[in-house]
């Protein structure tokens, strides 16, 4: 994303798409929290970023502070009038809303539903190798890592499997396009509410055994969800669970195709890939969450005023060497660790089982596929910017 | 030993019945909570350690005594 004038100062003049912080954002957040810690930008009509795990996870926690009316930072704030549902209950919400909205959202989540998609997954992994064998070189990123997420969300949620390509359009403009024109964005936001009202239509004319029926049937405090609130949810569920996935699957391959003993003893222990991965969800964890600050107040010192923005960097509070021993090392047998990949407090991810398993059983049969797989080109290696960072191209020679 | 999961505290990662699934176990809603009486018997002493260390909420409780 090269819209924004180049980052001079990350001190005061930060910014999260920079091409800089997307190949590298490590030693920004290390340089930051040993003199800052908590940079501020005018940019997107103010916004701070906090880099300690102390700092991250006190916003985290602090929900009538800092309100997540929204969660993605771009010029925009959402009207007032959205809480306390907010865009995508329930991770725009705020308590006491929150707590329902998730209640109901959690059942289908719960390691014993993801555990019956195991083999599925599994079976379209293989299939999206077997299209590989021939090859001497593959991207990862846009032929493998890609796929999985997408295809498992759209068969959770009773969609065509046709429609991959728009779904990972949807992904691409909500998430990644914080910097476009608000029409644009606008526009945008409406093509992705068009097709959810088609899907919502088709699934109330035949209902079936997916989530949209399951979020149909739904009910909160003895009422059915009103459709605003089933759309908002199914946009959440289409858009948190891809590019999230996609690139925690990304980076871990881009860690053990560049760090040859990692891969070789996973290789060999497989007992050890859960271990590993937790590890990797540390190292490279992929999201970032924003907040709002409600009022105007002083935060550590730092003059918030009521509508900034606050990203909470879980990748930087997971690197915080006051919280990890050898923070900056990736220790793959490392056996505590008490990681923030996916959130802390209420909001902790809702799909964090679901992706669990999906990192789990995409490189279990990457690695049992593979096993000497490693960079073909180092440098042609792209990172995403913005609050949802991993590999966008990744050229892996598999050979 | 005892161990005991702090359900005000429990957000439902899973890293307990992950790394302990003898002495922790999921709820409809993935939230963990201490099997039976939360009795630990001597031998799984240090996974019920390691379940509690990787807690990312701190949920979870080890009395040493019980």
């Amino acid at each position: 994303m090269g819209e924004h004038p180049p980052v001079s100062d990350w001190t005061t003049d930060f910014d999260h798409t920079d091409d800089v912080y997307a190949a590298n954002p490590f030693p920004i957040w290390d340089e930051l929290r040993d003199t800052c810690p908590i940079a501020h930008t005018d940019r997107y009509g103010g916004a701070w970023l906090p880099t300690t795990h102390a700092d991250v996870s006190a916003i985290a926690y602090d929900t009538q502070r800092f309100t997540s009316r929204s969660i993605i930072m771009s010029p925009f704030r959402p009207p007032l009038e959205i809480a306390p549902a907010g865009i995508a209950p329930p991770i725009s919400s705020d308590p006491p809303f929150h707590r329902g909205a998730r209640r109901l959202l959690l059942p289908p989540f719960a390691p014993q539903a993801i555990d019956k998609l195991e083999q599925s997954t599994r079976d379209y992994c293989d299939e999206l190798i077997e299209a590989m064998q021939d090859r001497d070189v593959v991207d990862a990123a846009t032929e493998y890592a890609q796929h999985i997420p997408v295809r498992v969300i759209a068969r959770m949620l009773g969609f065509p499997e046709d429609d991959a390509d728009r779904f990972r359009g949807f992904v691409t403009h909500v998430i990644e396009g914080v910097s476009l024109p608000m029409e644009e964005r606008a526009d945008g936001m409406i093509v992705l509410f068009e097709y959810l009202k088609e899907q919502i239509e088709d699934h109330v004319e035949n209902p079936r055994d997916d989530l949209t029926s399951f979020l149909l049937q739904a009910e909160m405090d003895g009422e059915p969800l009103d459709m605003e609130h089933v759309g908002g949810t199914m946009a959440l569920l289409l858009l948190a669970g891809i590019d999230t996935t996609w690139s925690a699957i990304g980076a871990s391959i881009f860690h053990l195709a560049g760090n040859p003993a990692d891969r070789e003893r996973l290789v060999a222990e497989p007992e050890l890939r859960p271990t590993a991965i937790e590890e990797l969800l540390r190292a490279y964890a992929p999201v970032t969450m924003a907040r709002l600050v409600r009022e105007d107040m002083d935060y550590n010192g730092c003059p918030m005023k009521a509508d900034d923005w606050v990203l909470l960097p879980f990748p930087a509070a997971n690197r915080d060497p006051e919280f990890f021993d050898d923070a900056d090392k990736v220790i793959i047998d490392r056996e505590v660790n008490r990681h923030a990949a996916f959130g802390l407090g209420i909001h902790r991810c809702a799909g964090s089982h679901l992706a669990r398993m999906e990192l789990r059983v995409a490189l279990d049969a990457w690695l049992d596929a593979f096993p000497t797989f490693h960079l073909a080109d180092p440098a042609g290696v792209r990172w995403s910017g913005g609050q949802v960072r991993g590999p966008r191209t990744l050229p892996i020679a598999i050979g | 030993m005892r161990v005991q999961v702090d359900d005000d505290r429990c957000e439902g990662h899973g890293r307990c019945y992950a790394l302990a699934p003898e002495l922790f176990e999921p709820d409809d809603i993935g939230n963990g909570h201490a099997v039976g009486d939360g009795i630990v018997p001597p031998d799984l002493h240090e996974r019920a350690r390691l379940a509690a260390a990787n807690c990312p909420e701190h949920a979870i409780t080890i009395d040493e005594e019980a």
